[in-house]
């Protein structure tokens, strides 16, 4: 069962950028050997934090979009936790999201449609009205 | 004679009566746009005179935002007071469906640090 996720997790300021690809890459080898997949992975830089977290105010944000079954995150969260540099995360399962925007998109873009559609109906009603009364006229004259 | 030109008023809408709280401090953005005298959407607090107040709607009807997502903390923002709050939805007049999207979205950026639980963003 493959679903996807988003695992959005906070490392400490302080850490310098090596080391930061050295945890995403370790992080993505960890989603690959547990058959899982990474289908994107977005460093969105430093930010201040809402709250003091581990007496940091600020963290380095870190966005991955996986995919795999739930073994994968249960895994992932367990390294997550142990690693000392990250100081947040949260996973959020997307798909279903995904899934209800598609369908909300489908139904805006046939709702187009329907409008561009009431013109073509119109043009085929005269042209089948135009025909009985024609079809009517020899059984009147026989 | 304040008590009995509010006291008719009050018996017009018994729905909102927290609305008429006079301490504005939860909700900064919303509502109280007329100077906070009169309670938001409910009627005019000075009897007699009339004025009329624009129906809320749902920002997220109208702008036709279908995705509410805990990353977006600026658009999530606008919902939450300045003490940390998630507004209630008499104030904003954001549809049920969404309001209950829109505090689930927020929930999940406090977790993350994106929003506070309490109080400004530091």
């Amino acid at each position: 069962m493959n679903r996807t996720y988003e695992l959005m997790f906070i490392v400490r300021p302080d850490m310098a950028d090596e080391d930061l690809e050295k945890l995403v890459s370790h992080l993505e080898t960890t989603v690959t050997s547990a058959a899982g997949t990474v289908k994107a992975v977005d460093r969105m830089g430093k930010r201040r934090l809402a709250y003091t977290v581990r007496k940091f105010r600020e963290g380095i944000y870190i966005l991955m979009t996986i995919e795999g079954a739930g073994t994968v995150i249960h895994e992932l969260e367990r390294r997550l936790r142990v690693t000392e540099q990250v100081i947040k995360f949260l996973t959020v399962r997307v798909d279903e999201e995904h899934k209800r925007l598609g369908k909300i998109k489908a139904l805006r873009d046939a709702k187009k449609k329907v409008s561009a559609q009431p013109v073509a109906s119109a043009e085929e009603a005269p042209a089948a009205a135009a025909e009985t009364p024609a079809a009517d006229v020899p059984a009147a004259t026989v | 004679m304040a008590d009995e030109t509010k006291t008719p008023a009050a018996t017009e809408r018994p729905s909102r009566p927290f609305g008429e709280r006079s301490g504005g401090g939860d909700r900064p953005r919303f509502g109280g746009g007329g100077g906070g005298r009169s309670g938001p959407g409910g009627p005019p607090r000075e009897g007699g005179r009339k004025f009329f107040r624009r129906k809320k709607v749902c920002k997220f009807c109208t702008e036709k935002i279908a995705d509410i997502n805990y990353k977006d903390y600026r658009l999530l923002g606008q919902f939450v007071a300045e003490s940390g709050k998630i507004v209630p939805r008499r104030l904003t007049g954001v549809c049920s469906p969404h309001q209950h999207r829109l505090a689930s979205a927020i929930k999940q950026a406090r977790n993350i640090a994106l929003l506070p639980f309490a109080g400004r963003a530091s």
